[in-house]
């Protein structure tokens, strides 16, 4: 990469960022708040000591499984939104793998229950996948709709089957499942945090599909799917196979990153456990640039505004689902922007109007000194 | 109870069910026409019910209160148009990729709805909302009567909007270059339309449209606002334009369908049928699913460069 095209990047994605900012703050400003109190909360809130900053790391845990599964999705030629639908199904099938074994040893039901939670989303995305290659159903909308789908059946679920029978008899019938035996939990890394070894499995999983894509024969058909399904076909890929595998690995990471979130974070199935991880997914696995050295980090960034805007919520009466106006406003920028990046022409007028400025600016300052 | 009688129940809901999607599917339907895939209506309809509630719950006390209504559904439509123009902006202008971008729009809308009415209303309030009108002398047809002619004023405006789009489609010279610019833009190009300006007043249209769907859903069907009151039915208006094959009229038989079977799912519940209600809810969304895989060979039928941004720099 020349230097040319650097800078030519980094100034496209400082302007968005910049765009992206203040339109937000201009939403902030008109429901009273003010934007610069409320952007310095949401960003040095998190921070403020070791429980926050081990919390954001709780909260990039399932942001970054789900991201790497929509990167794997994305990157193949197909569009995952159903993330929240198959962390649901994930949650549900490792709750009840989880449950089914009680005084299974931990070495056995640990896996056993992430696995399930893995298998199940990966079912539910594979629908989708299914869908798309045998019967050219738009994955957008059926994944939506299996959102929906999977919504009612986790209600349903956690109202009737998986009820907690402490629940029905003493509690207050929320609808929740029972506590998942010790023997299921991952385990804490810093002790009186909720920190979890979800952390190092999401790193570890990072790794794994960075080789994945980039270094095997199955990553590299993925990826030529994705960029060129025509040439791909040609080549001999048939590209239906891999659009189905891709749609399995992302509904799996999903459901793992589900399964993770109950055995780190909740011991047992609740409502309203993925607090819109998979929307959240897409944006996070976008900034990130669709590469898991790109999604790490930006699994922690969107770590830090989840916890922080419910600390604005709290302080500066900010409501939550400002994070959804936050997350479409990048997602919109960060589409516009990658026309301007990948656009020979925008460049080439970028650098013509760079290099006057720069000339005139250089004459100007001669002008100056003389 | 007469097997006449529920039928006559069943659709006598159906008909205010299918409001808001036939709406939101007819804007849509200019869109996909002109080549663009809108899947931001979902949150264009947010914004629109989100204001369609707003602009008559705050005029309630005010002189201006008689018209609060009005002014709320025009609210709705002049806020889709400009949600239409952001999302032109990033699809058209900016050729970003289309089925990302409508989700970008969509978390928008959802989002920016709430955060304001959590902001400015915060629990739950109910407006009085449009009533209905019985149109005198054919609301008097037995059976008929009761369904189609004994309804509010959106109502009847959306029946209307159906031959009105059919027209504006096939019969007028923007509704040709709608068509030409999404089937095959460079021949549009070529013959002096503008495509950009086309998409852009397509997506205008659909957008309008859609944020009076959202206006006719909190104003006459809930007659309050939430934050899941739209619950999906932006996408289930993007899924009826392929169901209906890009056709206003076979859009509202797709819109019709799915609003009786959404009827009946609640019928049942009425008539004490056990069924576990999760189930019935999710009866539409797995309609949804069944019909685009019934209907995949419609694309056939449908605008060939849908979904494709159009760069007149580029070479082939």
């Amino acid at each position: 990469m020349n230097r040319n095209k650097i800078l030519y990047s980094g100034a496209i994605i400082l302007a968005v960022t910049l765009i992206a900012a203040l339109l937000v703050a201009l939403v902030l400003y008109s429901i009273g708040a003010s934007p610069l109190a409320t952007y310095k909360t949401i960003l040095t809130g998190p921070l403020s000591d070791l429980f926050g900053v081990t919390e954001v790391l709780v909260r990039s845990v399932p942001l970054m499984l789900v991201a790497l599964g929509i990167a794997i999705s994305f990157r193949s030629g197909i569009l995952n939104i159903g993330a929240e639908g198959q962390i649901q199904m994930g949650v549900i099938a490792s709750t009840a793998m989880a449950l089914a074994m009680p005084h299974a040893p931990k070495a056995i039901l640990l896996p056993a229950a992430l696995m399930a939670g893995a298998l199940a989303g990966a079912l539910w995305g594979g629908i989708a996948g299914w869908l798309k290659a045998k019967l050219q159903v738009n994955e957008i909308l059926s994944t939506v709709m299996l959102n929906y789908i999977a919504a009612q059946v986790y209600t349903f679920m956690l109202r009737g089957p998986m009820l907690d029978p402490n629940e029905l008899e003493t509690g207050s019938g929320t609808p929740q499942s029972m506590r998942l035996p010790e023997m299921a939990f991952l385990d804490t890394l810093v002790p009186g945090t909720r920190i979890h070894m979800g952390l190092i499995l999401a790193l570890v999983a990072a790794l794994l599909v960075w080789m994945l894509l980039w270094k095997t024969t199955l990553g590299y058909r993925m990826r030529t799917a994705g960029a060129g399904a025509k040439a791909a076909r040609y080549a001999g890929i048939p590209v239906e196979r891999y659009l189905i595998v891709a749609m399995l690995m992302a509904g799996g990471f999903a459901g793992l990153a589900g399964a993770v979130e109950v055995s780190g974070v909740h011991h047992r199935a609740i409502e309203g456990i993925s607090s819109g991880y998979g929307f959240a997914g897409i944006v996070v696995a976008l900034f990130g640039a669709l590469h898991p050295g790109g999604i790490v980090p930006s699994a922690v960034f969107f770590g830090i505004l989840l916890i922080g805007a419910d600390m604005t919520q709290r302080s500066a009466s900010v409501p939550a689902n400002m994070v959804l106006v936050l997350q479409g406003v990048i997602i919109l920028s960060i589409v516009s922007a990658q026309s301007f990046l990948r656009n020979p022409y925008a460049q080439e007028r970028f650098f013509r109007w760079f290099a006057r400025f720069s000339a005139s600016a250089r004459k100007a300052g001669k002008g100056a000194q003389s | 109870m007469s097997a006449e009688l529920m039928i006559y129940n069943v659709l006598c809901l159906a008909v205010p069910f299918s409001v808001a999607l036939l709406l939101a599917a007819l804007g849509e339907n200019f869109n996909q026409r002109a080549g663009v895939f809108n899947l931001g209506c979902d949150g264009i309809m947010c914004m629109g019910a989100f204001l369609g509630f707003m602009v008559p719950f705050t005029l309630k006390a005010s002189p201006w209160a008689a018209y609060g209504n009005l002014l709320g559904i025009g609210a709705a439509l002049a806020v889709g148009a400009a949600m239409g123009v952001v999302f032109a902006l990033v699809t058209v202008t900016f050729r970003a990729s289309q089925g990302i971008a409508g989700i970008g729009l969509q978390m928008l809308g959802w989002g920016l709805a709430g955060t304001l009415f959590r902001h400015f209303v915060g629990g739950v309030t109910g407006v009085e909302g449009m009533a209905a009108i019985a149109i005198p002398g054919l609301s008097k047809i037995p059976f008929l009567g009761g369904v189609l002619f004994n309804h509010n004023a959106l109502t009847y405006t959306a029946l209307l909007l159906v031959p009105a789009c059919w027209f504006l489609l096939y019969k007028t010279p923007w509704g040709l270059k709608v068509r030409a610019v999404g089937t095959h833009p460079r021949a549009a190009d070529t013959m002096g339309i503008h495509v950009d300006r086309i998409r852009y007043q397509a997506l205008m249209l659909g957008g309008a449209m859609a944020g009076l769907a959202g206006a006719y859903l909190s104003l006459c069907q809930a007659k309050m606002f939430s934050d899941d009151l739209v619950a999906g039915r932006g996408f289930i208006a993007v899924a009826l334009v392929y169901f209906g094959r890009w056709s206003p009229l076979g859009i509202l038989g797709g819109a019709l369908l799915f609003s009786i079977a959404q009827s009946f799912q609640l019928s049942m519940q009425v008539w004490g049928i056990k069924f576990p209600y999760e189930f019935a809810v999710m009866l539409p969304y797995v309609l949804v699913i069944v019909v685009l895989a019934l209907a995949r060979k419609a694309r056939q039928l449908g605008p060939t460069d849908l979904g494709k941004p159009y760069n007149r720099e580029m070479r082939f």
